[in-house]
C-alpha cells in the first residue's frame, strides 16, 4: 500500500477524511456509546425522566420476570438465522450454477433471478401478509376453492414462524444470488467438463467443485446474511406477525417472531417505553455481533484463502 | 457444454424457480388490476381496475408524498455516500499521511454497526431539541462527563426532518472498503505518468480516476440507492408526522389508514414502491455485476 502514495497531502488528508470521520463519530461511535450509558439508567421515552440504576437493567434481562422473554427471544434469533441463512444461501447457490452452466443462453435466466434484490423486507411482508391473511387472504381463498383447509397462517405459532422465515429467505435471494453469480463466472467451465469425463455425476462435481470454489464468498455471504436476519427482518414482523403469536412451552414468554430487535423496539419504542432496559438489549446485541465480528477475521485467517494480491 | 438432454432438464428447472420466486409479485400485480370485489374472490385473471385502484393510493393515501419523501432520501444517500467514501478512499490510497491504518480500521469497524443496533442512543441524539444559545452549548460541552457520562442532553432537533434519515446515512464504510479495494488496483505505472506529467491530486482525479472507476460508482449507486429506498426501521421511529414519512412506512399506514383493507389498492401501492429500485438495477446492471465482483475477493 505504501509504495502506491504518491501525491503530496499537503493537508488535503484532512480534508477528504474529515467528513466522513465526522459522520462516523457522530452518527456510529456516539450513538453506541450513548447506548451504553443509556443502559445504565431507568428512562421513559414520552415522560422523558432518567434515573442512575446501575446494572439494573442488565439483572432484568438475566433474572427475574423479564428474563424468560428475554432468553426466548435469544433463542429464537439463533434458530431464525440458522432456518434463513442455510437454505437461503443452498438455493441460490444451486440456481446461479444452473444459470451459469448453460453459458450465455442462460442470460435471461439472470435478468429473472437478480430482480429480487430491489425488494424491500417491507414490500416482501406486505405482499406475504395479503397472501396469508387468513379470512381475505389470497392463499386461503384459493384452498377454499376446492377444500376446506382453511389455516389460521399469523395465528398458529409454528405456521407464522415459518411464514417469516419464507419470506425472508425469498426477499434475500437476489442478494445471495448476485455474490454467487459474479463468483461463478471466474469459473473456467472445464474444471466441470474434467469432472463430467471422470464420470462424476451433477450432485458430486456441484458439491465437490462448486461448493469449495465459492467457499469465500460464502463465508462472506454467511455474516451479511446473520446482519441482515438479525436487523432486517424486522419490517417483516412489524407488516406480519407484530412479534407474535404465543408459542408453546417453553416459547410462551412472548411471541415466537419477536426476534431480538423487534424486542428492542417494542421495549423501548413500544407501550412501556422502557429506553434504559432497551439500551441494556441493544448493548448485549453490540456484544453479540462484536464476538461474531472477531470470530470471523480470526477464523478467516486461517480457513479462506482470498485470491491474488 | 451440457449435453442437449442435461440442457433440457436444467431449464425446466431454472424456469419452475423463476415462476415460483416472480409469483408473489404476479399474484400482487394482477390483484392490483381487478375491483374489490374479484379481489376477494379465487379468480386469478388480470383485469382492468389498475388506473382506478392507483388514483386512489396516489391521492387519498398519500402515495405521492411517501414516494417523493423516499425519492428525495435515496438520491441524498446515494450521491453524498457516493462523494464522501471516494475522496475518503483516495486520501487512503493515494495521500501519504501517518495514522492511515488506524483511521482505516476506525471506518471498517462501522461495517459491524448497523444503524438497527444503535437506534436507542442515535434518537436521543437526532430528536432532542438543539441548544437555544451558543452559551448554553459550550457550558454543556466543556465538561467531558456530561459528554461521556450521562445521557445527551441536547440533540439536532430533526424529528419529522428529512435530515433525520439522511444525514446519519452520509458515511458509508462499504463504499470507502470497495473504493479502496478498486484504487489499489489501479497500475502503478497510471499514477507514475500522470505524477511525471505534474498533474495534481484533483487533475489525477479528474482526468485519470473519475473515467476508471465507472463500475465501481455505477455500483454502488445501486446498492445505496436500494439501500436508502428499503429502509425501515429507523424512519419508522423517527419520523411521526406522515407528511414526512417514507414509502416503506408508508406501505404499513395504507393497511392501517383504510376502515377494512382494500387490499387491490395496497398491491397497487406495493407494485408502485417497486419500481424506482428496479429501474436502478437494471440502469446500472453490468457495472453493477462487475463492481460486485471486484468486491468479493477482498
Amino acid at each position: 500500500m505504501e509504495h502506491r502514495s504518491r501525491f503530496k497531502a499537503r493537508g488535503l488528508e484532512v480534508v477528504f477524511l474529515l467528513p466522513t470521520m465526522l459522520i462516523l463519530i457522530l452518527f456510529l461511535y456516539y450513538p453506541a456509546w450513548q447506548s451504553i450509558i443509556l443502559s445504565l439508567f431507568r428512562s421513559n421515552l414520552f415522560l422523558g425522566t432518567r434515573k442512575f440504576i446501575g446494572f439494573e437493567n442488565f439483572r432484568n434481562l438475566f433474572s427475574g420476570a423479564l428474563a424468560p422473554a428475554y432468553y426466548q427471544s435469544l433463542l429464537q434469533t439463533l434458530i431464525f438465522s440458522v432456518m434463513v441463512i442455510v437454505p437461503g444461501l443452498l438455493i441460490s447457490l444451486v440456481l446461479a450454477n444452473l444459470s451459469i452452466s448453460l453459458g450465455k443462453r442462460g442470460k435471461i435466466y439472470q435478468i429473472l433471478l437478480i430482480w429480487p434484490y430491489a425488494l424491500s423486507p417491507a414490500v416482501a411482508g406486505t405482499i406475504f401478509s395479503f397472501l396469508f391473511n387468513p379470512e381475505v387472504g389470497a392463499v386461503n381463498t384459493l384452498l377454499g376453492a376446492f377444500s376446506n383447509l382453511q389455516p389460521r397462517w399469523l395465528d398458529n405459532p409454528i405456521l407464522a414462524f415459518l411464514l417469516v422465515v419464507t419470506a425472508c429467505i425469498w426477499k434475500n435471494l437476489g442478494y445471495n444470488y448476485v455474490f454467487y453469480l459474479a463468483a461463478l463466472q471466474n469459473v473456467p467451465r472445464n474444471v466441470y467438463e474434467a469432472a463430467d469425463i471422470d464420470g462424476a455425476g451433477v450432485v458430486r462435481s456441484f458439491f465437490k467443485i462448486t461448493v469449495p470454489l465459492v467457499g469465500p464468498v460464502t463465508y462472506f455471504l454467511i455474516f451479511t446474511n446473520l446482519s441482515y436476519s438479525f436487523f432486517e427482518a424486522f419490517a417483516l414482523i412489524d407488516l406480519l406477525t407484530l412479534g407474535g403469536p404465543m408459542g408453546f412451552l417453553p416459547f410462551d414468554n412472548t411471541g415466537v417472531t419477536t426476534l431480538l430487535i423487534y424486542k428492542i423496539f417494542q421495549d423501548g419504542f413500544g407501550g412501556s417505553s422502557n429506553m434504559g432496559f432497551a439500551s441494556a438489549q441493544s448493548v448485549l446485541l453490540m456484544g453479540i455481533i462484536g464476538l461474531i465480528t472477531w470470530f470471523q477475521f480470526k477464523f478467516a485467517d486461517k480457513n479462506v484463502h482470498y485470491g491474488g494480491e | 457444454m451440457l449435453n442437449k438432454k442435461k440442457r433440457i432438464v436444467v431449464n425446466i428447472i431454472l424456469i419452475i424457480a423463476c415462476l415460483i420466486i416472480a409469483f408473489p409479485i404476479l399474484f400482487a400485480f394482477i390483484k392490483a388490476t381487478q375491483t374489490p370485489g374479484q379481489v376477494m374472490s379465487p379468480r386469478i385473471l388480470p383485469s382492468g381496475y389498475l388506473f382506478e385502484n392507483i388514483k386512489f393510493v396516489w391521492t387519498r393515501y398519500n402515495l405521492w408524498g411517501y414516494m417523493l419523501n423516499s425519492f428525495k432520501i435515496s438520491l441524498s444517500i446515494m450521491l453524498g455516500k457516493t462523494f464522501l467514501s471516494f475522496f475518503a478512499a483516495f486520501a487512503l490510497v493515494f495521500l501519504d499521511f501517518k495514522a492511515k491504518k488506524p483511521v482505516f480500521i476506525f471506518i471498517l469497524i462501522t461495517l459491524m454497526m448497523p444503524t438497527e443496533m444503535l437506534i436507542v442512543g442515535l434518537f436521543d441524539i437526532i430528536s432532542l431539541p438543539s441548544p437555544t444559545s451558543f452559551k448554553d452549548f459550550f457550558s454543556w460541552f466543556i465538561h467531558p462527563s456530561n459528554i461521556f457520562l450521562s445521557p445527551v442532553k441536547f440533540g439536532f432537533g430533526w424529528t419529522d426532518n428529512l435530515l433525520s434519515v439522511i444525514v446519519p446515512f452520509f458515511a458509508s464504510a462499504t463504499g470507502v472498503f470497495l473504493f479502496r479495494q478498486h484504487f489499489r488496483n489501479i497500475p502503478t505505472s497510471l499514477i507514475d505518468a500522470s505524477i511525471i506529467d505534474g498533474a495534481g491530486s484533483f487533475r489525477f482525479i479528474y482526468y485519470v480516476l473519475l473515467p476508471l472507476s465507472r463500475n465501481t460508482i455505477g455500483a454502488l449507486f445501486v446498492v445505496q440507492f436500494i439501500y436508502a429506498w428499503n429502509q425501515y426501521l429507523w424512519p419508522r421511529i423517527i419520523i411521526r408526522n406522515s407528511s414526512a414519512q417514507v414509502i416503506q412506512v408508508g406501505l404499513k399506514a395504507i393497511i392501517g389508514n383504510a376502515e377494512g383493507v382494500e387490499w387491490g389498492q395496497v398491491m397497487a401501492g406495493t407494485i408502485i414502491s417497486m419500481i424506482p429500485p428496479l429501474i436502478m438495477l437494471f440502469l446500472f446492471q453490468d457495472q453493477f455485476m462487475k463492481g460486485i465482483a471486484v468486491s468479493d475477493d477482498k
